[in-house]
């Protein structure tokens, strides 16, 4: 496994997550230890065996579709948090970029 | 009557008995938990005013005829559980200031069972930790001895009820958040089966392996509280449809006839002598109470640290990416709506978080993901399969609940090393079973002179959450090691 080859910046960016150079600098060999722990999983013979995403049987559950009063709550309730609002919704920078 | 340092059971009790209200029991631990908490560092946040009222609620319930299982009875809760109206930051600066609209089903039915909220505990950023360190406001002591971790990421839960300024509390147990803790501050710390309790309202780590549970000084409070939280609700479709056995007031002294596997791969030899010591005399108590040991093989328990440390970061990574500054949060502007999520994001998360949604993105990104995150849900199954085995020939399996007794500040800076202390935890949380840690005496650290507690962790087939409780319970009441240690200094009133 090519855990030695992280691609921080790459990761970061994915992740969308602004790292600084000292960051960088530390999160690297940290990761990179990390995933050498990691690589001993490759000695585990999982040949045809199942993935497991969670444990305890569990099936689709649907419910009548109607209110629910209890996991309701008002506009401004919702918005109570929001960073930036108008009116009764969120507000947020550009996202579409203006025609030239 | 002592609120401060009687038992759950004891308060519920005298306030059903109205020999003692409700707004007594309030009135005594508010002042005693202001006056200490400094020193402990348990809370993030006291809500005396919001206790006064659930106390008086109580009350009136009580008079009304009401016999409610925790009436009165004093309850602390982890910082990453929504409580309606008050500030719920899950120990990070990205909810610094987040106000919860609603309240977590767990604490809903805490509530509703006549507990009075002291407050909200302290925890690692986003639960992910093992000393309580990586919150972003501070430090939580360990009750005994302040210059100790208290174990994590549970720290404040652990802190105030092993510190006497919580009678119970709850936490979550991700990957040993519970357990850890507890073994640490002298507590009985329980994580149920994964689905047992409603994770509804529960800030998610990592959705497949959460579990909410109770701290609390006795085993039997602690089965007290499972009762009133463990259960079916249609707010969260991973929490189970399956009756739940009541345990309190019920559970067994004795272990005769109880089959406790002990894990061959678990040796004690890399333990430090003096935690070497206290596990081999809690087997040997185990034995002298009538228990038979059995050894058992986890043959594939070494891989999951491996296995736990891709599937929770890869499962965090994806939580966490809700925590862009659009609805809820740090915002931080940019020049782009881009921009202001990496900036947010840069701002709002610590170092710990930030490694591990690294890792996470990094297992599931393109090219990775089968070697990676795919390669790590079959080995889950493989020790999910190995513990069903063991089971075969086992009714419990004890095992130390941490590697060592709580270690001093800033000894772990290392990552791996700090991962290190959940190896025993972590296997179990995996197979997604009931298992608690219950104390069992004390060692003294290797960097020290003082007698730490120390915790044995009992595990147990999923949803044998009774029998285990009683195996519990059987060992507390024989032993008494909690009792043993001299209590905490901020239990004095």
């Amino acid at each position: 496994m090519p855990s030695d080859r992280i691609d921080i910046r790459h990761v970061a960016r994915l992740a969308r997550l602004a790292l600084t150079n000292e960051e960088i600098a530390t999160f690297g060999p940290q990761l990179g230890d990390l995933m050498a722990h990691v690589d001993d999983l490759a000695q585990l013979d999982t040949q045809d065996v199942a993935a497991t995403a969670q444990v305890v049987p569990s099936r689709n559950v649907q419910r009548a579709d109607g209110l629910r009063p209890e996991t309701m709550v008002s506009h401004d309730a919702a918005l109570a948090n929001a960073p930036q609002r108008q009116g009764p919704f969120f507000r947020v920078p550009r996202i579409i970029a203006e025609e030239g | 009557m002592d609120p401060v340092k009687d038992s759950a059971r004891a308060i519920a009790r005298e306030v059903n008995a109205r020999a003692v209200s409700a707004t007594e029991v309030a009135e005594r631990l508010i002042p005693h938990v202001e006056r200490v908490d400094g020193q402990l560092g348990a809370y993030l946040q006291l809500t005396p005013d919001l206790m006064r009222a659930h106390a008086r609620r109580v009350d009136e319930r009580v008079a009304a005829g009401e016999r409610l299982p925790l009436a009165g009875v004093p309850v602390a809760l982890k910082d990453n559980m929504c409580l309606t109206g008050t500030r719920t930051t899950a120990g990070s600066k990205i909810l610094e200031n987040f106000v919860a609209p609603y309240t977590a089903t767990a604490v809903q039915r805490l509530l509703d069972a006549g507990a009075l909220p002291i407050g909200k505990t302290n925890l690692d950023e986003f639960a992910m930790g093992s000393s309580g360190e990586n919150s972003a406001f501070g430090a939580t002591r360990n009750p005994y001895d302040l210059d100790r971790v208290p174990g994590g990421s549970s720290a404040g839960s652990a802190a105030s009820v092993g510190g006497f300024t919580a009678t119970l509390s709850l936490g979550s147990d991700t990957g040993g958040s519970i357990r850890e803790p507890a073994a640490f501050c002298n507590v009985v710390g329980f994580k149920p089966t994964y689905g047992r309790v409603s994770r509804y309202g529960l800030i998610a780590f990592a959705s497949s392996l959460d579990q909410i549970g109770p701290f609390a000084r006795t085993v039997e409070d602690a089965a007290l509280a499972y009762d009133v939280i463990a259960g079916k609700d249609p707010l969260d479709a991973t929490s189970v449809d399956r009756e739940v056995e009541a345990t309190a007031g019920d559970l067994r002294d004795d272990l005769r006839g109880v089959r406790v596997g002990i894990v061959k791969e678990f040796g004690l030899g890399e333990l430090d002598a003096a935690s070497r010591a206290c596990y081999e005399a809690a087997y040997a108590d185990l034995e002298r109470l009538g228990a038979e040991l059995v050894e058992v093989a986890l043959p594939t328990a070494k891989y999951g640290l491996a296995t736990y440390y891709l599937i929770a970061p890869a499962e965090c990574s994806s939580n966490l990416a809700r925590f862009d500054g659009v609805r809820y949060g740090l915002r931080v502007d940019g020049s782009d709506v881009g921009e202001m999520y990496e900036r947010t994001r840069a701002a709002g998360f610590g170092a710990e978080v930030k490694r591990r949604i690294l890792i996470g993105t990094y297992a599931l990104s393109s090219g990775y993901y089968d070697a990676y995150y795919l390669k790590a849900q079959k080995a889950r199954t493989r020790i999910a399969e190995d513990f069903a085995r063991a089971f075969e020939r086992c009714d419990v399996i004890a095992a130390p609940a941490a590697a060592s007794p709580a270690f001093r500040f800033n000894a772990k800076n290392d990552p791996v090393t700090m991962y290190l202390m959940d190896y025993y935890t972590i296997p179990g949380s995996l197979a997604g079973l009931p298992s608690l840690s219950v104390p069992c005496g004390a060692a003294v650290p290797e960097d020290g002179t003082r007698s730490m507690p120390m915790g044995l962790q009992l595990t147990s087939p999923l949803f044998t959450e009774r029998a285990l409780l009683g195996v519990a319970h059987a060992y507390e009441r024989a032993t008494m090691h909690a009792e043993k240690l001299t209590p905490p200094e901020t239990c004095n009133t």
